[in-house]
């Protein structure tokens, strides 16, 4: 197989990632939009009431994906931090930096949803069960990693710190993803898993998958948009920034 | 199914609109922030960028 002709590092370079990525914004956010409408016609006028929990368990459409984006973007933000640390490419580094609040606001969405779906179903907001707890922690790693790159003035040590602690939580993401096999929960079990046929009416399901689509488009458009910041910050000393004002103007 | 009947959501309707709710307001929050922060940030470069292109008119004046 001849790679010959294709630089795969060209769009490693901020300079060639800053326009790419704003030709691509549009597009996510566009089918963002389309798919969350798609998505929530589904969940609230196709899909029928659960014969257990009623209209409650409408809340799964925006519970479940936000759970799984803050596990999923986690981890790419891990790859980033990793991928950085190890060839020292700017733009990683920049990557990581960028997934961070929107992981962290998908966390807390995660939890926020879950609280107001537990209080029904269980009749609590809270409990510290195994699944819930390690969710948590998952949003203080988030926290944690943001303000030690908060904390750090120079910008090449502070992604090498954060990247760091962003590579050892990774651990917490299996035990997040394992502890309603690993340990007795309240937390019911997974959705939909990669040896069983899913459980759920088809409808359900393809609610579930549409509006998990929509957060994915979503997360990869404000991401796109928040490293464009990142971008235009450290390397405000470089000549084609100076470039970039000028067509903003 | 009248609309009452639909935001009812058979009593759930707090749950599920409390979370269906702060998804949106947390997701168009995040997406203003990002806006502002562009613009806060092309502001603050395009004075800098000014300040270096009325130096070098100094320089070039001397």
């Amino acid at each position: 197989m001849s790679t010959a002709g294709i630089n795969w590092f060209k769009y490693s370079s901020p300079a060639t990632f800053y326009p790419l990525a704003g030709r691509m914004i549009p597009w996510f956010a566009a089918l963002a939009v389309v798919s969350a409408v798609a998505g929530l016609y589904l969940g609230f006028f196709v899909a029928p009431p659960d014969y257990q929990q009623g209209d409650a368990y409408r809340i799964m459409f925006i519970h479940v994906p936000a759970a799984w984006m803050s596990m999923f973007i986690y981890v790419v933000m891990a790859g980033y931090a990793a991928l950085g640390l190890i060839f020292n490419t700017r733009l990683s580094a920049m990557m990581a930096s960028a997934l961070a609040p929107t992981g962290a606001m998908f966390t807390f969405l995660a939890l926020w949803t879950g609280a107001l779906w537990g209080k029904p179903m269980w009749g609590t907001w809270w409990v510290w069960d195994a699944r819930l707890t390690s969710e948590l922690i998952l949003l203080f790693l988030y926290i944690g990693y943001m303000s030690l790159e908060a904390a750090i003035d120079d910008p090449r040590r502070a992604s090498r710190a954060s990247g760091l602690l962003a590579i050892v939580g990774v651990v917490n993401v299996p035990i997040i993803y394992y502890s309603v096999q690993w340990w007795n929960t309240l937390h019911q079990g997974a959705s939909i898993s990669f040896d069983k046929a899913p459980t759920m009416a088809a409808t359900m399901l393809a609610a579930l998958l549409v509006m998990t689509f929509a957060c994915w488009m979503y997360a990869i458009a404000i991401v796109l948009m928040r490293v464009r910041n990142i971008i235009l910050e450290r390397e405000r000393h470089s000549e084609w920034v100076m470039g970039v004002l000028e067509e903003e103007k | 199914m009248s609309w009452s009947e639909f935001f009812a959501m058979g009593g759930y309707g707090v749950y599920v609109w409390g979370s269906y709710g702060v998804a949106a307001l947390l997701m168009v929050l995040e997406v203003l922030w990002v806006k502002r922060r562009r613009r806060t940030i092309l502001r603050r470069l395009g004075r800098i960028n000014q300040m270096g292109a009325v130096k070098v008119e100094h320089e070039a004046e001397t």
